[in-house]
């Protein structure tokens, strides 16, 4: 069971969740660990099509986290909702010591793959689990659901952090990867879906806030 | 500068041209004989007026009308696209009076596609350009076509460009030019500097000609009614009184520091301009079209004032300009003179220039740059001539590529020759080479981790097509993005631009400021920011940034001075004599010897200042410094502002005693550490990243929506600090963020002139403060502090919206 420290508790969809400041999300009665938006891949993605040579350690540093978290948590199942890698290229891309890791993580706990929009090929689309249904984009009338894909982030003090949406209908998660950008937590599209309730800060501690904000 | 050449040149000048000055009633300067019998490289340092611009060009007139020539013959770069339309205004005249049929062009970033496609089949005579598009132009695999029939290149305002790395890229495309072209001759135009010899050997080398400086100038500090604001301003209260000094001058050039500066100060005066007076607005967001009006408004004499930034500073040609107003403090002795430069271009009679403060500390500012003046205490360069920047030697390796493959040595070679580059190492050179061409990455797993590849000896650009993308991020200049702005509906009219961090935080129904109009801000639309005139309101806001300039050190000695002697306030106006007179009653005057220190509340933050007056750079290290023994105290420092006087930095505690904390030895500990994570390094990393082609430049149109949007340069930064923190931008990084700080050694050196410490502790924000609080340039601190504050918001907006037992 987690509680306090880095992460924040609530109740979504009938359920008890824990947001934790890393970006993941924890549900204890299913002893489950969910990460959105890892992006595996992205600066080789970028460096294949001929754009800029970012530095190609981020997939190593997204492992490496999404290890700690596992570590810290220690769940019996992990749930990667979708873009998990930043294309199917960059899947076959990987280095050996990075799939060994992803291999390694594999092996550690159930994981399930949900195929996002950047890596159709992979897993399914989506997962229903106790009342709830796990997928890589909120579907509008569908919920409740836990989605990713829009990457939410929010500004406060002056500083801006990846941040979870938590509505009646729809919980929508922060990206995991390290080079994701990200989408203004007010922006229409995730107005529309999440028009009022919380929003989860992420970083040393997760904190709530109100939705909207004023 | 020699007789003998003068004469020579007399000899020389053809007499068509001999006859042009006759017809004008026009006498030769001696330096303008001198340039046109010139052999070799000339560097010619001439005040503003004294015929500068022609003399670069004699040369090229008298060629072009002894030979005729086939291609371009000569290459004029200037740092501001203004100043090209400008001399292909006034080169036109003297170019028809003689008969030559000759076609001069402009190509800058405002050339049309199709002409810019034309100019590089068909090149004229005479092109006028600025380094990024010269850049541009030799990154093509036209080039040596282009290129290679060229005599002359005429370098404008060489000591603005030397002042940056836009010189820098300027020096390497040189050396690319005389490789492409044998016996080129180069003529370089230069304001006064303190150090003509450096100059010339920075350029490469040349000989140096000094023109007759002209006699003193005439300066002063406007008489004003109303005294200045406490802080901040843009001389707003001076309007009327500039308004009448306006009114009694022929023609005046209003200078302000800032574009939003000039905004308000522009509508000010249209408020007073009770006689209609045309006066206009000229600043670098305003569009094309409205700066091009103005332009050609002031040259056909419609005009009898222009409030302008930095954008008209250059030694644009004006006419008949014979008074310059500067409003709010110059910042820089020389670049006082400089200014004072554009006023009367007959340049026998003195220039006639008025200062307007626009708050009480400029007020001492103003009085001790004019006592300056008087003294000839110039500002030195303490930066003289740095080697030119690595990241931009970068950008040239992809340049390079793109206009064809190139040979290693050869090229190492070729930049070698550029003044600013003589002394790189082939080891830094293989650096740069490596970042070009593979990122420079310790891991680096796959072939198509390459952008240049080596085959049969030269390297290629892997693929052909990142040459668009390697174009487009071309230039040295890491401004802000800039956003359109339009009137709303179909078509349009562009109205300029606003920094896109601007365009951010508006609102549909906002007002701000726009070409001296109010405008209320409706959508963004394809990266547009669409507005409609809203005369009738108020502006709420008009902050968008101009250009940021630091007080010199020697200024900033001479006012510590004169804040320190009472005896010698006779100098200050009354107003600001009672302005010292209740810093001294609410806390103490700073004095030399000292280092005085405020501690006061401001809201919910404690505020510490630190008068060190040691100039920009040095507060801004003695800021990194404080806040790092501050975040040990586990006081929280938020962040701080550094200016040229003082240092101030707000926290979530305040700190008790200062002593402690500026104690040279605790100081020291952990430094390094600590600069490697803060924010000047992230925005030096930014740049670096920026020029040497690692981040790209964001283009409005191919901007992706959302999440997609950019990549975080600090995240950038910090993973490669963390996976390898030698990598070639890092290095650089360091060395720029270096430059703009400065080393300890100049810290301690502070802290030995001013040994005793003088902690004051305020009721609020004192007098001295409260201008630092209106500085652009916040630096912050992300640590515990900001924890607090965000957890603290966090609580508040929860309690606010009855949530706290959700906490």
């Amino acid at each position: 069971m987690i509680e306090g420290g880095a992460g924040y508790g609530f109740r979504f969809g009938g359920q008890h969740l824990v947001a934790r400041g890393s970006g993941t999300l924890y549900w204890p009665d299913q002893d489950m660990l969910i990460a959105a938006d890892l992006h595996l891949g992205k600066s080789e993605r970028m460096a294949r099509r001929g754009g800029t040579l970012l530095p190609p350690f981020e997939t190593r540093e997204t492992l490496a986290r999404l290890g700690a978290e596992l570590t810290a948590t220690r769940p019996a199942r992990l749930v990667l909702l979708g873009d998990i890698f930043d294309d199917d290229l960059a899947a076959h891309a990987l280095t050996e010591t990075d799939r060994a890791t992803l291999d390694a993580i594999a092996a550690r706990v159930e994981t399930l793959f949900l195929a996002g929009n950047h890596d159709v090929a992979s897993g399914p689309v989506d997962w229903a689990c106790a009342g709830l249904v796990l997928r890589h984009i909120a579907v509008s009338g569908q919920g409740p659901d836990i989605s990713g894909h829009y990457h939410p982030k929010l500004s406060l003090a002056g500083r801006s952090r990846p941040v979870f949406l938590v509505g009646r209908d729809h919980l929508i998660l922060p990206a995991f990867g390290h080079y994701t950008g990200g989408l203004a937590h007010d922006a229409p599209v995730l107005r529309a879906l999440v028009p009022a309730g919380l929003a989860v800060l992420t970083g040393r501690r997760a904190l709530p806030l109100p939705l909207p904000l004023r | 500068m020699s007789e003998a050449a003068q004469a020579l040149g007399a000899e020389v000048m053809p007499r068509e041209i001999a006859a042009w000055f006759a017809a004008q009633h026009w006498q030769p300067h001696p330096h303008q004989l001198d340039l046109l019998a010139a052999q070799g490289d000339v560097l010619l340092m001439a005040p503003t007026g004294g015929g500068k611009t022609l003399a670069g060009f004699l040369p090229t007139l008298a060629q072009l009308l002894q030979d005729p020539h086939e291609g371009l013959h000569t290459l004029y770069v200037s740092p501001l696209k203004a100043l090209t339309h400008d001399i292909a205004r006034n080169l036109s005249r003297p170019v028809a009076d003689l008969g030559l049929s000759i076609r001069i062009e402009d190509r800058t970033g405002d050339t049309s596609q199709t002409r810019r496609a034309r100019q590089r089949v068909d090149p004229p005579e005479i092109l006028l350009t600025t380094p990024e598009s010269l850049a541009l132009m030799l990154s093509y695999p036209e080039a040596p076509r282009i290129f290679g029939a060229l005599k002359r290149v005429v370098i404008d305002e060489i000591h603005a460009l030397a002042e940056s790395k836009r010189g820098d890229q300027l020096m390497l495309g040189l050396a690319r030019l005389r490789s492409l072209a044998q016996g080129l001759q180069v003529a370089a135009l230069s304001a006064t500097v303190e150090n003509p010899p450096a100059l010339a050997r920075w350029m490469g080398g040349a000989r140096v000609v000094e023109a007759d400086p002209g006699p003193p100038p005439d300066i002063a500090m406007l008489d004003v009614a109303r005294p200045p604001p406490w802080s901040g301003g843009g001389g707003r209260h001076a309007a009327q009184d500039v308004m009448d000094a306006i009114a009694a001058a022929r023609l005046t050039l209003v200078f302000v520091n800032t574009r939003a500066q000039a905004e308000l100060f522009f509508q000010a005066l249209w408020a007073v301009n009770d006689a209609n007076l045309p006066i206009g607005l000229h600043h670098g967001s305003l569009a094309r079209e409205t700066r091009a009006r103005v332009e050609a408004a002031m040259a056909a004499g419609a005009l009898r004032a222009v409030v302008a930034t930095g954008s008209l500073d250059l030694g644009i040609d004006w006419g008949d300009v014979d008074l310059v107003i500067q409003v709010a403090a110059p910042k820089n002795i020389k670049r006082l003179v400089q200014r004072i430069g554009r006023a009367n271009h007959r340049y026998d009679a003195p220039s006639r220039a008025r200062i307007v403060p626009a708050n009480r500390f400029e007020v001492i500012e103003c009085v001790a740059a004019l006592q300056a003046v008087a003294a000839h205490d110039l500002d030195g360069e303490d930066d003289a001539r740095r080697p030119g920047g690595l990241d931009v030697l970068c950008q040239q390796i992809l340049l390079t590529a793109c206009a064809g493959p190139f040979d290693a040595d050869a090229l190492f070679a070729e930049i070698r020759t550029a003044g600013p580059y003589g002394g790189v190492s082939r080891a830094a050179f293989d650096d740069c080479l490596d970042f070009a061409a593979t990122g420079g990455y310790a891991l680096r797993a796959y072939d198509r981790w390459q952008r240049l590849v080596q085959r049969d000896g030269l390297w290629h650009l892997r693929d052909p097509r990142a040459a668009r993308a390697i174009r487009m991020n071309i230039g040295t200049i890491t401004d802000t993005e800039k956003l359109k702005v339009r009137r709303s509906g179909r078509g349009g009219a562009p109205l300029g631009e606003v920094e896109e961090a601007f365009a951010a935080q508006l609102s549909p129904g906002d007002t701000f400021l726009m070409g001296g109009q109010t405008v209320r801000y409706d959508r963004l639309r394809d990266m547009v920011v669409e507005v409609t005139p809203n005369p009738s309101r108020q502006p709420k806001i008009a902050v968008f940034s101009g250009t940021k300039l630091a007080t010199s050190t020697r200024l900033s000695e001479r006012v510590l001075a004169l804040i320190g002697d009472p005896g010698a306030w006779d100098a200050l106006p009354g107003h600001t004599r009672e302005w010292l007179e209740l810093q001294r009653e609410i806390s103490v005057l700073p004095q030399p010897g000292t280092l005085t220190c405020e501690t006061f509340l401001r809201g919910d933050q404690a505020c510490l200042v630190a008068y060190s007056f040691a100039g920009r750079n040095a507060n801004q290290t003695l800021g990194l410094l404080l806040t790092r023994r501050m975040e040990q105290a586990g006081l929280g420092p938020l962040g701080f502002i550094a200016s040229d006087y003082a240092v101030l930095i707000w926290s979530v505690d305040p700190v008790d005693d200062p002593a402690p904390f500026l104690a040279p030895d605790s100081l020291r500990e952990g430094l390094a550490d600590w600069l490697a994570g803060n924010a000047v390094m992230k925005r030096a990393f930014r740049d670096v990243a920026t020029v040497a082609g690692l981040l790209q430049r964001n283009l409005p149109g191919q901007r992706k929506s959302g999440r997609q949007a950019t990549f975080s340069s600090d995240i950038i930064y910090d993973t490669l600090r963390r996976h390898d923190p030698d990598h070639l931008l890092l290095r650089l990084t360091r060395t720029e963020a270096m430059r703009g700080l400065v080393d300890f050694g100049r810290i301690e050196q502070m802290l030995a002139d001013r040994p005793r410490i003088v902690h004051a502790r305020a009721p609020h924000v004192t007098p001295l403060a409260a201008p630092l609080l209106l500085e652009a340039g916040r630096v912050r601190i992300e640590g515990e502090g900001a924890e607090r504050l965000i957890e603290r918001e966090a609580a508040r907006l929860m309690a606010e919206a009855g949530l706290a037992d959700l906490m």
